[in-house]
């Protein structure tokens, strides 16, 4: 077999195999069927049903607010913890870094189980404070806002801070005018990052959380097992929307990349028709 | 006191001593501790003696080595076709393997369940089988993202001279590239083997049964043995520790691939 379409073949299968699940549920949902297999009409009951519930509907702002708080707290935290640890003395430098690292590789379900055990069981704070749930998280999230935000303060040219406060400008408002602005690209990300941990995390949930609270990770593994069908296929709905609000985002930001191909190939295009007539796709 | 730069990081110390250190004490302090508070060693030894703990621990250094390397054959071709390939829009290409991360991984899961349900059946037949699959599912971009990175970042004149040189692709491949990008294998080994031991929800999702070492956590702690599942938390530290040390690359190095997720 020709090598080149080999390739092709080998990436448009891998996609296959990662997206086949996902696009086939998103059919599906759109359907009166309560299983992969024989289609049964046309309905969007499903998605009526995933935004009227409020078990599903608090169970899924209960997940967006829990992302969104404790990437906050985690991006200040951990944006205050890379300018605090690049400006330190080496030691205190190297023991800041060194703990960031250890929620990194850890296995969540470590660090989930060892916060509940501290807070609830050793020291007694209810879950229900939603305390342990929130700390846990932003232990999960801090630590990445700290590594995104690291390289910008390595690169930031530190001259024009000490101009500023040449020039008369308190340390404060140096650090908000001058310091934050350059890093702001890896603030950015570190927050981006910060509300993905959150969202797709499972465990740490699962050990911190108010028995009356839900994710949508904790409530959908709890679903899979019951053999509720409205639910069931309501979390068909649940799983499109969230790949289309995905394929969304990414289309936005890979926008100017898209056009810039799409005006390029158009104008490969007519250079090419006026040669041969007609032009050939571009590999 | 004046303000100074260095007095940010006093807030984030203090968070990372009570939220990263104090947990870990404690967690030494009960695996070492019956339920009364007094010393014991038999957490340990339990670990250490019943067939059934140890048993999943060598079933899930299994799983964890066979997804790893299922993972490692499916993401180094993508990695490198697509790196070395003469595509338009590459970026957008490698979003598309990497968009997966950002959609839940229970509704992903979830979606695995269904059709592999209407292939095979009843899931709790073959667990293995569907253990590799299910996690190779979940992990398989955080495998693709790193090894493409280091490849992307090859000096293409390196593979060049190798041409000019004489050799030929497969030559040029196996002594040049493949070695080249040994960085981003590792660092996507660490990213896949270490999850694949401990995330037992994906397995729990599939078939209802769980037999990987984080599950033991997760039975312990539906039992409120917090000593028991203490143990069990450092027992997988130590190993997550030991694995750590031995590939442990260039720390700069994972800092940015775990930047470059986004």
């Amino acid at each position: 077999m020709n090598w080149k379409i080999f390739r092709r073949l080998f990436l448009l299968l891998v996609l296959v195999f990662l997206y086949l699940p996902i696009v086939l549920l998103a059919v599906y949902s759109f359907t009166l069927s309560t299983n992969i297999g024989a289609i049964r009409g046309f309905s969007l009951h499903n998605y009526v049903t995933l935004f009227t519930t409020p078990e599903l509907t608090s169970m899924i702002a209960g997940t967006i607010t829990l992302a969104l708080g404790s990437a906050v707290i985690a991006t200040i935290l951990g944006t205050m913890g890379a300018i605090g640890a690049f400006y330190s003395k080496k030691n205190v430098s190297a023991f800041i870094t060194t703990l960031n690292q250890v929620p990194v590789i850890n296995a969540d379900v470590v660090t989930g189980f060892s916060i509940c055990v501290l807070l609830v069981v050793a020291l007694g704070i209810s879950k229900d404070s939603y305390i342990p749930l929130l700390a846990g998280h932003v232990t999960l999230c801090a630590p990445f806002v700290f590594l995104s935000v690291m390289p910008r303060i390595k690169q930031m040219d530190s001259s024009i801070y000490e101009a500023a406060l040449d020039l008369g400008a308190t340390p404060v408002k140096a650090l908000f005018e001058v310091v934050i602005p350059q890093i702001i690209p890896g603030i950015i990300s570190g927050f981006s990052l910060a509300v993905t941990l959150s969202l797709d995390d499972y465990f740490i949930a699962m050990y911190t959380k108010p028995a009356t609270f839900d994710t949508i990770s904790t409530y959908v593994v709890n679903a899979t097992k019951g053999a509720q069908t409205t639910i069931k296929t309501a979390l068909w709905a649940l799983s499109t929307v969230i790949f289309l609000i995905v394929v969304l985002v990414v289309l936005l930001s890979n926008l100017s990349v898209i056009l810039e191909n799409v005006r390029k190939k158009k104008g490969k295009k007519k250079k090419k028709g006026h040669l041969e007539k007609g032009g050939s796709r571009a590999g | 006191m004046q303000f100074s730069r260095k007095h940010l990081g006093i807030p984030y110390a203090a968070f990372l001593i009570i939220f990263v250190v104090a947990p870990l004490l404690v967690l030494f302090y009960y695996a070492f501790t019956d339920g009364q508070g007094l010393f014991t060693a038999q957490n340990f030894l339990h670990f250490f003696t019943n067939p059934n703990t140890l048993g999943t621990l060598y079933y899930s250094l299994i799983v964890a080595l066979v997804t790893t390397v299922v993972c490692l054959l499916l993401a180094y071709p993508v990695a490198y076709f697509l790196a070395t390939s003469n595509l338009r829009m590459k970026s957008v290409v490698l979003m598309l393997f990497i968009m997966p991360m950002w959609i839940n991984f229970s509704l992903r899961i979830t979606a695995l369940k269904e059709i592999l349900s209407v292939l095979e059946g009843n899931l709790a037949m073959h667990p293995f089988l569907n253990a590799v699959i299910g996690m190779t599912y979940d992990f398989l971009p955080f495998m693709i993202l790193p090894i493409y990175t280091t490849i992307m970042r090859l000096d293409g004149a390196l593979r060049e001279a190798s041409m000019d040189l004489g050799a030929d692709h497969v030559q040029t491949f196996l002594r040049v590239t493949l070695p080249l990008s040994v960085p981003g294998i590792i660092s996507g080994v660490s990213m896949v083997f270490l999850p694949a031991m401990t995330n037992y929800v994906v397995l729990d999702m599939l078939y209802n049964s769980t037999y990987i070492m984080g599950s033991l956590i997760g039975s312990y702690f539906s039992a409120y043995n917090w000593n028991g599942g203490s143990m069990i938390s450092l027992i997988l530290l130590a190993l997550i520790c030991i694995f750590t040390l031995l590939n442990s690359g260039d720390e700069e190095e994972k800092a940015r691939e775990g930047g470059a997720l986004l």
